[in-house]
């Protein structure tokens, strides 16, 4: 799996978010993206996970030497951030059941169960997502995210919410990830740092 | 096409729990209802009036209900997780479907009772239920599309019937006219061009639809 | 230069257009000194249905290229056929009073040219309340290509359901050409004039969103 950003710019109307974002990532490596609050962290990932479009540049996926078509790509990477919610109605097994079947997931009870009881989720499963307390709820977004097994997983803010506890099985998942394919934070924290191989700062 | 059931399936699923659309479009269709059948009170209005009071109670309902479906998405800031593991193709048809269905459900509970208050004699009954067919498909169509449109604006609400007006009018007036020879006002040999209108319009709205959806959800 | 001597001989041109409608073409018997109305309102009627076509193809080359610009264009093209819309329903209205006794019956006509009126005022609407360029340039040319397609149902399928006591237009429906050559030739003139003067404004207004967006790019660069 190999990921190229190349010289990324966007613009909020004249509002310059930031210009020439260039980098490259292949299995095995991580990166940090860093950048005070308002920077534009958040808009990078968004654009890398085809969620918006740049103002000038390009997002390249490959796979296996291929080059990956945008209605490709994005079976290969998963996102956890803020602004990305799950259903509040429907109970946490409804929520990732209807995310395992859009994605073709084979055996996703059992993954399911697994990844729940990774996160400390165990027991919950059948109530609605709207009685969650917010630590919960991105734990919850651990286990929809780490679910497809994605080869690129983005994560913005990784500690968001969280308690120690919580924290530590993240981490173990983010050194986890690092092994077997490409992470990409978007953080300020020197503490998550220590996960990124380098950093991509962004900056008007 | 498996993926778009799988959508419908998850709509209609948070549907059941909140019955919000259901709710709003019911009571909107029996609410207009009323309001109708209290202001002609007791004249009594000709076959051909009622045909068309009937297509505006059904209009007006799917403007207070066949937004939601994307709304619905956007304010609980869904759409992107759903974008994630989505082809907008699949997103389109999932939400018309569902828009489909709701609007079939309100004609099944409105229009016998349309019958029973106003009044209303239905004199060729399958052509009847062919036109009430081809009028939602088309309503649903144009409607799921600008649905799409305005949940991604402000003023959803108010925007929403504006801008599907002028775009679902051809199928309404070619609906009423043809609800008028149902009701045997007209020769039903007459009024085939609105059938011919209602079918073409169909396709080229719901092509069209699927054509754009991806500007639209991908923008 | 060149420029300026367009202007002027579309100056002369249209006042020559103006001139002959009012004096040199024949009456209609039937329809009296009213019937110069057919060298204004059909041309402007005309200009309605052209601007709504050019929004519309270059509402499809922005979803193809998304290039504002073209965004730029078709909002130009679509508020001038907005005015032409509105001077084509004036037009008509005036007509309508004096032949029909009335300002406003729902003639086919006229409902087509109102339900145009009322897509130009969605497409403004929709524009209003979308703060952001991008998404306001893609949104709306979605709404302009969908309001386009569904526009033939009611230019050719509409009038026909119901009986119009419109004219014919221009050419009737035997195929031929219903005035004499005084008549003819004021009136296509009239039509070509309309177009010329069309194209200019649209020209202008071209000119004059491509420097906005060029104002817009220097900010951005400063």
């Amino acid at each position: 799996m190999y990921l190229h950003c190349d010289a990324v710019t966007k613009y909020f109307d004249e509002k310059l978010i930031f210009k020439n974002v260039s980098f490259e990532a292949s299995t095995g490596n991580s990166i940090a993206i860093i950048g005070p609050n308002g920077s534009g962290k958040t808009t990078l990932l968004r654009i890398l996970c085809n969620l918006m479009q740049p103002t000038e540049g390009i997002v390249k996926y490959k796979h296996n030497g291929n080059v990956l078509l945008k209605q490709q790509a994005y079976r290969y990477f998963s996102l956890i951030g803020p602004y990305l919610e799950l259903y509040e109605q429907l109970t946490a097994r409804e929520n990732l059941t209807f995310f395992a079947k859009m994605q073709d997931i084979p055996n996703y009870p059992n993954l399911l169960t697994r990844l729940m009881q990774r996160m400390n989720l165990s027991g919950r499963e059948d109530d609605p997502v709207k009685t969650y307390s917010s630590g919960m709820k991105q734990r919850l977004k651990y286990v929809f995210a780490l679910l497809s097994e994605p080869k690129i997983l983005f994560v913005d803010e990784p500690r968001a919410n969280l308690d120690e506890e919580g924290i530590d099985t993240v981490y173990s998942i983010l050194t986890e990830q690092r092994k077997k394919g490409i992470l990409i934070i978007a953080t300020n924290d020197s503490e998550d740092l220590k996960f990124a191989d380098y950093k991509v700062t962004v900056h008007a | 096409m498996r993926k778009a059931w799988l959508i419908l399936q998850k709509d209609i699923q948070q549907e059941f729990k909140t019955r919000f659309a259901v709710n709003a479009i019911l009571l909107f269709a029996v609410v207009t209802l009323t309001a109708v059948s209290f202001s002609i009170g007791t004249y009594s209005a000709s076959q051909e009036i009622l045909a068309a009071l009937l297509w505006i109670i059904l209009f007006f309902s799917a403007m207070s209900g066949l937004s939601h479906i994307f709304v619905r998405e956007e304010e609980t800031h869904t759409a992107d997780t759903l974008k994630l593991v989505a082809l907008p193709v699949n997103v389109f048809w999932g939400k018309f479907f569902f828009n489909l269905i709701l609007l079939i459900l309100v004609e099944i509970i409105i229009i016998p009772l349309y019958f029973a208050v106003m009044n209303f004699v239905v004199i060729h009954t399958s052509f009847f239920i062919l036109v009430m067919l081809l009028g939602s498909l088309g309503l649903t169509g144009g409607g799921t599309m600008v649905a799409a449109i305005i949940s991604k604006a402000s003023a959803k609400g108010a925007l929403f019937t504006v801008l599907s007006f002028p775009i679902l009018l051809p199928v309404l007036v070619s609906a009423i006219s043809a609800t008028n020879s149902a009701v045997g006002n007209d020769p039903v040999s007459l009024t085939g061009n609105a059938i011919q209108t209602m079918i073409a319009y169909d396709v080229v709205i719901i092509t069209a639809s699927v054509l754009l959806f991806d500007f639209v959800w991908n923008e | 230069m060149v420029k300026k001597i367009w202007n002027t001989i579309l100056f002369v041109w249209m006042s020559g257009v103006i001139v002959g409608a009012f004096i040199w073409a024949t009456q209609q018997k039937a329809l009296k000194e009213y019937t110069r109305i057919i060298y204004f309102h059909v041309p402007v009627s005309w200009i309605t249905v052209l601007a709504f076509l050019i929004a519309a193809v270059y509402s499809f080359l922005y979803l193809k290229k998304r290039l504002l610009k073209y965004d730029a264009y078709a909002e130009a093209a679509n508020q001038l056929g907005f005015l032409f819309a509105v001077l084509a329903t004036v037009t008509g209205s005036i007509w309508a009073k004096v032949s029909w006794g009335t300002f406003w019956n729902w003639d086919p006509r006229e409902t087509s040219i109102f339900i145009l009126l009322l897509i130009y005022a969605a497409y403004f609407a929709l524009r209003s309340a979308i703060e952001e360029q991008d998404r306001r340039a893609i949104l709306s040319s979605v709404y302009a290509i969908l309001a386009f397609v569904t526009v033939p149902f009611f230019v050719f399928i509409v009038p026909r359901i119901y009986f119009s006591l419109h004219p014919d237009p221009v050419i009737n429906q035997t195929g031929e050409v219903n005035m004499d050559f005084k008549q003819r030739v004021v009136f296509f003139s009239s039509l070509i004039t309309f177009t010329a003067v069309f194209v200019w404004m649209l020209k202008t207004k071209f000119e004059i969103a491509v420097m906005r967006l060029r104002i817009k790019k220097l900010e951005r660069e400063k």
